[in-house]
């Protein structure tokens, strides 16, 4: 089961070399040697992901915290 | 960490040692808790606490003669508490119902011989612990002294009542027993397996005494009229018989059975005088409301000196001895989350709870230790220290490491090395002490610009340290291993302890020795500044005076900010506690910012910088005694923020390097990348987050090249991440005026990857 954060504004952004709007898609986030895999704004063609400020300083600071401490 | 280390260490914090009134009391009632209980008018909790130490309480309660109260810590401050009458004031309200759950019962009888209340006690500690007891008693009723205490002091039906209780488990009493007769207790000694003589027992034919299984009074030093050494004596002979009857050691662990001297610390210097509590009625002694009334005097005595130094030990809501088990279980955790880390990461490592301890606990050891043990496992969070290690890196690097002899000489009496931060904070001042020192000083003053590598040490990377430093080392025995002139004071404490071969001078004690430059002018209008010691002149008493010294030959008023110089507080910086934890670093600096209204005048850079961060308007000496023409206010410089520390050091290389050595770097220090615009707020977010002005460019040129980046077109925003050592970095902006306007900035270390086409 994957998670998905994605904040409708995330969808505002598109990705400047594909000239096309983020959609929500899957995505993996890897620190430690653990791998996650989530549902994230990607652009729908090349796969970049868009990691907004909400979720790097909530969730991911979040989960980062814990690996690191196990 | 082993077992033994752990208890060793944990033997160090005397938080947990009884208070005074309960070391003192015979039978170790937990004096301060039924006071505070009282206080609190929970009076049947009061009851149990009684309960829990003394035999009948109903009675002792009411006679108790409260031989603790002559050691109470209050009567240092007022009048000692009132213990014997609080306890009279309890054990006169309604007696909670209790439950006595006796031991199994065991196949040995024992004889108690008297019932004072030696023998009350003996019988009422062996009958719970499942013995059969008979106690023997030649008058016609047990306690029969009890009853011929007044009515109004013991109420006989009290007396019944708890008697009542004894019976209740078990126990037998054979009245009118002829204890004197010549056979009594060679008879007893057939019929039982241990007999227990009380102190009312005089006639103790010698030979039998010393039969195995005979037990009679063995403590001679107390008043036998105390009631509660009474029952304190029959306790200790239940205890002896117990473990007769076992067959174990009858002496082993009981070295605290009896009244000792607690190693329990209590301060109590700031405590106001308040005399005891008068009862309005003397003779019926205190009513409930006199008795919380007077309860509330207790000074609930307890250490905690070093918790009330240090925001940090007061941040994990406990205290040393309670840390110690935290870090050693942290250290045993296998699999699974390691929750001391936070604690374990920081601490400051300034030293002050060894100094206010008054058993010298050093809570910096066990963290540096604890830390050093992390790294070497591998189990160190990445996070936790990098952001310094890399800034430490980077004075260590080309970018600003160098050593020079001074210009037209071969070799070095001195060299200066004002430290990082100095570099960092104040350029300028490193230039003009640099210029004095020339002038000064013979034999040649070379400069060395680095760092003493302290964050290494702080963040327990030996390794790293070991090699940062010897380089250090090479350098300056290229040099011809001149003396040392130090101006920072964690330089000083890192070489005087790693640096043995070295002689090493703080500027301080060159500038007390050989004066004030000059041209040395005073601040116009000087008014009196607070000062602070940095935390790592807590031992160097010859630092503080030599700067003592100068503000006097400067003309310049000062008052002491702490009490003693060893109780130097750290500003956050130390142990890396402001990497670790900056919530908690703020909260440090914004407890000494508030130690006095004044000004402050400091001699660390970084402390002179964290207060001025937290708005406290703070001068370093230098500013004072190097004062720039025409400047009025050096208390109101601004902290640099981390971009501009790292600018400062690159800057301040290159142009000594060009005004000094004439050399060109063949470098471009002029801003090489785009002008960026970024607002105050902004610039807040980036001081926050640690993220550097190098990082921004970095991010933008990646974009800009690769066009790899995000568009919004509601904003027309731009953004863009690029991974940099081990951290991505977000940025977010717009092209403008030839340059990019910031508005955001953001990091996080996972990496992330998308799924191509999908």
């Amino acid at each position: 089961m994957t998670n998905s954060y994605t904040d409708p504004e995330d969808l505002r952004w598109k990705c400047h070399k594909c000239d096309m709007f983020l959609s929500v898609g899957p995505a993996s986030l890897t620190y430690m040697g653990k791998t996650i895999n989530a549902r994230l704004p990607v652009c729908p063609q090349c796969g970049f992901v868009l990691i907004s400020e909400e979720l790097a300083l909530g969730k991911i600071a979040e989960v980062e915290q814990l690996l690191e401490d196990k | 960490m082993d077992q033994n280390e752990l208890r060793l260490l944990e033997s160090g914090c005397v938080q947990e040692e009884p208070p005074e009134c309960m070391a003192a009391c015979p039978i170790h009632v937990d004096v301060r808790a039924f006071i505070a209980n009282v206080s609190q008018e929970k009076w049947e909790e009061a009851w149990k606490i009684l309960r829990k130490a003394m035999p009948f309480p109903g009675i002792i309660g009411r006679i108790c003669d409260a031989p603790c109260k002559e050691h109470c810590k209050r009567k240092e401050a007022g009048q000692a508490i009132e213990i014997g009458m609080l306890e009279r004031a309890c054990v006169k309200t309604q007696s909670p119902k209790q439950r006595i759950y006796p031991l199994p019962k065991k196949d040995k009888s024992i004889a108690v011989v008297g019932s004072k209340l030696s023998g009350l006690t003996a019988a009422w500690d062996l009958s719970r612990k499942g013995y059969k007891v008979t106690v023997f008693e030649s008058g016609s009723q047990l306690g029969g002294d009890l009853l011929s205490i007044k009515e109004e002091i013991l109420p006989h039906n009290v007396v019944r009542e708890e008697l009542d209780i004894l019976f209740s488990l078990g126990v037998a009493a054979e009245l009118d027993s002829s204890v004197n007769d010549e056979n009594f207790l060679e008879d007893l000694a057939r019929r039982f397996d241990a007999i227990y003589l009380g102190p009312d027992y005089r006639n103790v034919p010698s030979g039998l005494k010393d039969l195995k299984g005979v037990f009679s009074r063995g403590f001679l030093q107390y008043d036998p009229k105390s009631p509660v050494w009474q029952a304190a004596e029959g306790r200790w002979a239940a205890t002896s018989i117990d473990r007769f009857l076992q067959k174990v050691s009858l002496t082993s662990g009981r070295e605290k059975e009896g009244p000792f001297t607690t190693r329990l610390y209590t301060n109590i210097d700031y405590v106001p005088y308040v005399p005891a509590i008068k009862p309005l009625n003397q003779a019926s002694g205190y009513t409930t409301q006199e008795a919380i009334q007077e309860a509330g005097r207790c000074l609930n005595c307890e250490c905690l000196e070093c918790v009330k130094a240090c925001s940090y030990l007061e941040k994990f809501d406990s205290y040393p001895r309670k840390y110690v088990r935290e870090i050693y279980n942290n250290a045993n955790i296998v699999a699974g989350r390691h929750p001391a880390n936070k604690l374990i990461n920081s601490c400051s490592l300034c030293g002050l709870c060894e100094a206010v301890c008054p058993e010298g606990f050093a809570m910096q050891s066990l963290c540096l230790k604890a830390r050093r043990d992390m790294v070497q496992k591998g189990k160190m969070p990445p996070s936790a220290h990098e952001f310094a290690l890399l800034d430490m890196q980077f004075s260590n690097s080309d970018q600003f490491a160098m050593a020079l002899h001074e210009p037209t000489y071969e070799s070095s009496a001195y060299i200066f090395f004002p430290g990082c931060q100095l570099c960092a904070s104040s350029p300028g001042e490193v230039k003009s002490v640099y210029a004095h020192l020339r002038k000064t000083m013979t034999g040649g003053v070379g400069l060395m610009l680095g760092c003493c590598s302290a964050p290494a040490f702080w963040a327990g990377e030996e390794q790293l340290f070991e090699e940062q430093f010897s380089m250090w080392q090479r350098k300056w025995a290229d040099l011809g291993r001149p003396q040392v002139i130090l101006a920072c004071s964690t330089c000083y404490n890192i070489f005087k302890t790693y640096l043995h071969e070295a002689p090493i001078i703080s500027l301080w004690s060159i500038l007390d020795e050989t004066g004030l430059p000059h041209d040395f002018t005073s601040l116009k209008d000087a008014v009196p500044l607070a000062l602070h010691d940095p935390c790592t002149t807590r031992y160097e008493s010859h630092l503080q005076t030599n700067v003592r010294n100068l503000l006097q030959k400067m003309g310049q008023p000062f008052v002491d900010l702490t009490a003693k110089s060893e109780y130097a507080e750290c500003c956050g910086f130390g142990g890396l506690m402001q990497n670790a934890n900056p919530d908690l670093a703020k909260t440090v600096i914004n407890r000494l910012a508030g130690r006095s209204s004044a000004d402050y005048v400091t001699y660390c850079s970084v402390c002179r910088d964290n207060l001025a961060g937290a708005g406290k308007r703070t001068v370093h000496i230098l500013d004072l005694i190097f004062l720039k023409d025409g400047e009025s206010d050096p208390a109101a410089r601004k902290r640099p923020g981390w971009s501009q520390r790292q600018e400062n050091r690159l800057r301040l290389k290159n142009d000594l390097l060009n005004e000094l050595w004439a050399t060109d770097r063949g470098e471009r220090i002029d801003h090489a990348g785009p002008v960026l615009n970024i607002s105050s707020e902004v610039w807040q977010v980036l001081e926050d987050r640690r993220i550097l002005v190098t990082d921004l460019e970095e991010v933008i040129h990646h974009a800009e090249i690769s066009g790899h980046k995000f568009y919004n077109p509601d904003s027309g925003h731009f953004k863009a991440s690029l991974k940099l050592y081990n951290t991505t970095f977000w940025v977010e902006y717009i092209p403008s005026d030839g340059g990019f306007t910031i508005y955001n900035a953001y990091s996080h270390r996972m990496e992330v990857s998308g799924k191509e086409g999908q």
